[in-house]
C-alpha cells in the first residue's frame, strides 16, 4: 500500500532502513547523521524493529561491527558523517577487500580544521577509492528508495560490496518533504531475506581476512574492479525489478536533464542538482542552450554514459563540493577522465558549497556563462576555479 | 586432560609459526577448550600472519582476521548476528596480541566489555610487538630491551612497568579475568572452558615465551614461562566478581635474575653494578605481586 507523508529526510531513510529488516545495526552519533539512528533505537525500544541494535564506542567500532555481522552472514546497516567516516575508513576498504555487503549512510559534512558541521562533499568523495559502492541523492525520495535498492546491490552474489548512499547534511536530513512510502509486500517482494554466499560457519568452516602476496593480490584487487563494472549492469536490473514491483522510479547511474543539443552540459551531485535545474529553466527561457548531467553513482563511476551524453555540447562545468589539495576537483578529474580522448568539449571545474556555503540560482547562472565565455575563448584554463571567494579573507 | 590420538586437532599442524612459539602451542590448547561450535576473531598479529598465507588455512574451525585494532568490535557484531539469527550456541573468542590488546585495539576492547557481550577476549601476551620485529608495547615488561626502546649507553631499555591490562579488564566489572601461561597448558585449557561458561564478557591473558624476540632457544619456551611463573613476574591467577578466587602457588620464590639471565633482551643488566640494582627492582616488581596476589 503507497501512501505519501510529509517526512523528515532522517525519517525516510529510517523508515526505509527499517523496512529492509536488517539483523545488526550499529552506530555512534555524530551531527548531522543522528537522528537517522535515534529514529531507529527508538524503532528497536518500541519493539516495531527486529534489530539487533548495538551501541558502539566509535564510529570506527560501529563500521568493525558491522563488518562482523556481514561476516556472520547477517543484513547491517550503519551511518555516520564527516569525521566519523574518515574514523571509518579502514574498515571500509576492509570489508571491500573482504568482500562483505552493508549499506551505509554518508550524511555529508565538511571536514575539520576548521570544524564545521555544514554540508559538503570532502568527507564522502574521500572514500571513493576504497571499493565502495557510492550514491549521491537529490532529494528525500531518493534517499527512500535508494536505500532499499543498496541492500539489494550490495549483496548481489556479483557484487558483494559495501553500498553508501550519501545525502546532504540538513538540506536532506533535517528538512521536511513529501516521500511516497512504499508497502512491506512489494519491499519484501523486491528484498528477500539475505541469503550469504560465504559466512561464518561451524558447520562450513572458512578463513576469512587472509594474507597475502604478490601472488595474489594483484587479483584479489583487480576483481573488486570487476565487481564494479559489472556492477553498472547489475544496477540497472535491479533499479528495472525495483519500478517494476514498486512503480517508483530505480536507481541510474546518471540523470540527464535537458541535455540534448545542450551547448553547456552542467554536471553535479546531490541536493545541488534540485538548484541546478531550476537555474537551467530560468536560463532555457532565456533562451540559453544548457543542460545537466546529473551523478547518481560516483563509483562505480558512469564513464560511458558521461561520454554518451556529453560529446556534442561545446563545453562542460563540473561543480565539486569537494576538492583534492595539491589538484583540484575530484568529480571534475573523473569528468575529464572520461572525455579524454575527445577535442570537445572542454571541461571547467568549479568549486563551490563548501561548508553549506549557499549556492543559489544566480551563482549556477554565473558559472555557465563563465563556462560559455572561456569555451569560446582559446584561452588555455587549468586547476578549478573557486566560486565567489571572499578575496579580503585571504 | 591429555587428547585423545584420534582428536582431531581444531588448529592444525603445518602453519608457518617459528619452531618454539608459544602463542602457536596456546592457540592449540585454547581450541580444545573451544571445541569445534566457535567462530574465531584474530586481529592483526604474529597469529594473523603465520596462520593465514592466502589459499592455506590450519583453522579448522571459522575464522576471520579484520585489522589490527577491532578484534573485540568485530566479535561483537558476529555476536549480535548470532543472537539475531538465534544461534547464541554458536561461541565467538577473540584471539589477540598483546599490542591488539593493550595498546591499539583498548578503545574496542573497552566497549565490548562495556556492552558486557559474552565474547572471551584471550590475549596471547608476548610482551612487545614481534610481528613487526620486537618493537616495544605497553605490555613490555620493566628494563626489557626491544628495537624502539634499546638498551644502550643512557637506556636500560623499557622505563615503566607491564601495564596491568587485567586490573584495567576488571574495572569494567566484567564476569571473569584470569591469567594463564603457555608453560601450564592445562590451567589454560581449563580457564577458556570456564570463561565460556560466563553470561557475560571474560578476558585471559596468557604469558606466551618468544624465542625469536626474547633471545632463548626454541627448545626453552616452556621451561622460561614456566620460570617467568615461578619468580612471580606472570602470576597465574582468577577473579571474579572483582574478587581473586584462585591462585597458582608457586611454592618457592625463584630470584629473577635466573629468568633474566636466560633471555638477551635482559643481557645488558647483567656483569655490572649499576645492572644489579635495576634487576633488584625487576624483583621487587616480583616481590609485590607474589605478596598482592598471595603466590607462596
Amino acid at each position: 500500500m503507497e501512501k505519501v507523508e510529509i517526512l523528515e529526510g532522517s525519517m525516510a531513510v529510517a523508515l526505509a532502513v527499517k523496512a529492509c529488516k536488517p539483523g545488526v545495526i550499529s552506530a555512534y552519533p555524530i551531527s548531522p547523521q543522528t537522528h537517522i539512528v535515534e529514529v531507529l533505537a527508538k524503532m528497536v525500544a518500541d519493539g516495531e524493529l527486529n534489530s539487533q541494535y548495538v551501541l558502539s564506542d566509535s564510529e570506527f567500532s560501529a563500521a568493525s561491527i558491522v563488518y562482523g555481522a556481514s561476516a556472520a552472514g547477517v543484513r547491517s546497516y550503519t551511518a555516520s558523517s564527516s569525521q566519523g567516516l574518515l574514523l571509518m575508513t579502514e574498515v571500509i576498504y576492509n570489508a571491500a577487500g573482504t568482500r562483505l555487503p552493508m549499506v551505509l549512510t554518508g550524511v555529508n559534512r565538511a571536514l575539520s580544521a576548521p570544524i564545521s558541521i555544514q554540508v559538503d562533499h570532502q568527507d564522502t568523495l574521500s572514500l571513493r577509492d576504497s571499493g565502495l559502492i557510492q550514491f549521491y541523492v537529490e532529494s528525500a525520495q531518493e534517499a527512500y528508495d535508494m536505500h532499499i535498492q543498496a541492500f539489494r546491490i550490495a549483496e548481489d552474489p556479483d557484487i558483494l560490496l559495501p553500498v553508501m548512499i550519501c545525502m546532504d547534511g540538513w538540506v536532506l536530513t533535517h528538512s521536511y518533504e513529501p516521500v511516497e512510502l512504499i508497502g512491506q509486500k512489494a519491499i519484501d517482494a523486491f528484498l528477500p531475506p539475505y541469503r550469504p554466499v560465504h559466512c561464518l560457519d561451524p558447520e562450513h568452516p572458512l578463513t576469512f581476512g587472509s594474507y597475502a602476496e604478490d601472488d595474489v593480490l594483484m587479483e584479489l584487487k583487480y576483481m573488486i574492479q570487476g565487481a564494479m563494472e559489472k556492477a553498472k549492469v547489475k544496477i540497472e536490473e535491479i533499479a528495472s525489478d525495483f519500478h517494476r514491483i514498486t512503480g517508483h522510479p530505480g536507481a541510474t547511474l546518471v540523470e540527464a536533464y535537458e541535455t540534448e543539443k545542450a551547448e553547456v552540459i552542467l554536471i553535479g551531485m546531490g541536493s545541488l542538482v534540485g538548484t541546478m535545474k531550476e537555474a537551467i529553466d530560468a536560463m532555457r527561457s532565456d533562451g540559453i542552450s544548457v543542460g545537466l548531467m546529473k551523478v547518481c553513482s560516483h563509483r562505480p563511476f558512469p564513464a560511458e554514459a558521461i561520454l554518451d551524453c556529453c560529446q556534442k555540447a561545446q563545453a562542460i562545468a563540473v561543480l565539486d563540493r569537494g576538492f583534492s589539495m595539491g589538484s583540484e576537483g575530484p568529480l571534475s578529474l573523473d569528468v575529464k577522465a572520461a572525455l579524454s580522448n575527445l577535442e570537445r568539449p572542454r571541461i571547467f571545474s568549479f568549486i563551490a558549497g563548501l561548508a553549506g556555503r549557499e549556492i543559489t540560482t544566480e551563482t549556477i547562472r554565473k558559472i555557465t556563462m563563465e563556462t560559455m565565455k572561456a569555451a569560446k575563448s582559446r584561452r588555455v584554463v587549468r586547476g578549478s576555479q573557486w566560486v565567489d571567494l571572499n578575496r579580503s579573507i585571504l | 586432560m591429555v587428547p585423545r590420538k584420534d582428536e582431531q586437532e581444531l588448529f592444525a599442524p603445518g602453519h608457518r609459526a617459528c619452531p618454539g612459539c608459544g602463542e602457536a602451542i596456546a592457540t592449540r590448547w585454547i581450541l580444545k577448550a573451544t571445541g569445534a561450535n566457535v567462530i574465531i576473531v584474530s586481529p592483526t598479529g604474529c597469529l594473523e600472519t603465520f596462520s593465514s598465507p592466502y589459499m592455506f588455512s590450519p583453522w579448522r574451525v571459522p575464522w576471520v582476521h579484520p585489522l589490527f585494532e577491532n578484534g573485540a568490535a568485530v566479535a561483537s557484531g558476529i555476536e549480535a548476528a548470532l543472537r539475531y539469527k538465534g544461534r547464541s550456541d554458536i561461541r565467538v573468542v577473540v584471539i589477540g596480541g598483546d599490542g591488539a590488546t593493550f595498546d591499539i585495539g583498548m578503545g574496542g576492547l573497552s566497549g565490548m566489555f562495556e556492552r558486557g557481550h559474552p565474547v572471551p577476549y584471550i590475549c596471547y601476551d608476548n610482551e612487545a610487538y614481534m610481528n613487526t620485529g620486537v618493537q616495544r608495547c605497553s605490555s613490555t615488561p620493566l628494563f626489557a630491551s626491544t628495537t624502539t626502546q634499546p638498551a644502550g649507553r643512557k637506556s636500560w631499555g623499557k622505563d615503566r612497568p607491564k601495564k596491568n591490562m587485567p586490573a584495567i579488564a576488571m574495572a569494567h566489572d566484567i564476569d571473569y579475568v584470569a591469567t594463564a601461561s603457555v608453560s601450564y597448558p592445562k590451567d589454560l585449557h581449563d580457564k577458556v572452558e570456564k570463561a565460556l561458561t560466563m553470561e557475560g564478557p571474560s578476558y585471559i591473558q596468557v604469558h606466551t615465551p618468544c624465542c625469536t624476540g626474547w633471545g632463548f632457544p626454541p627448545e626453552k619456551t616452556i621451561e622460561i614461562g614456566r620460570l617467568a611463573v615461578n619468580t612471580g613476574l606472570a602470576p597465574l591467577f582468577e577473579m571474579e566478581a572483582g574478587e581473586v578466587t584462585s591462585v597458582h602457588r608457586i611454592g618457592e620464590r625463584v630470584p629473577v635474575e635466573e629468568y633474566l639471565m636466560a633471555q638477551s633482551r635482559f643481557k645488558h643488566l647483567m656483569g655490572s653494578e649499576e645492572g644489579r640494582r635495576e634487576v633488584e627492582k625487576i624483583q621487587r616488581v616480583a616481590d609485590q605481586n607474589i605478596e598482592r596476589m598471595g603466590l607462596l
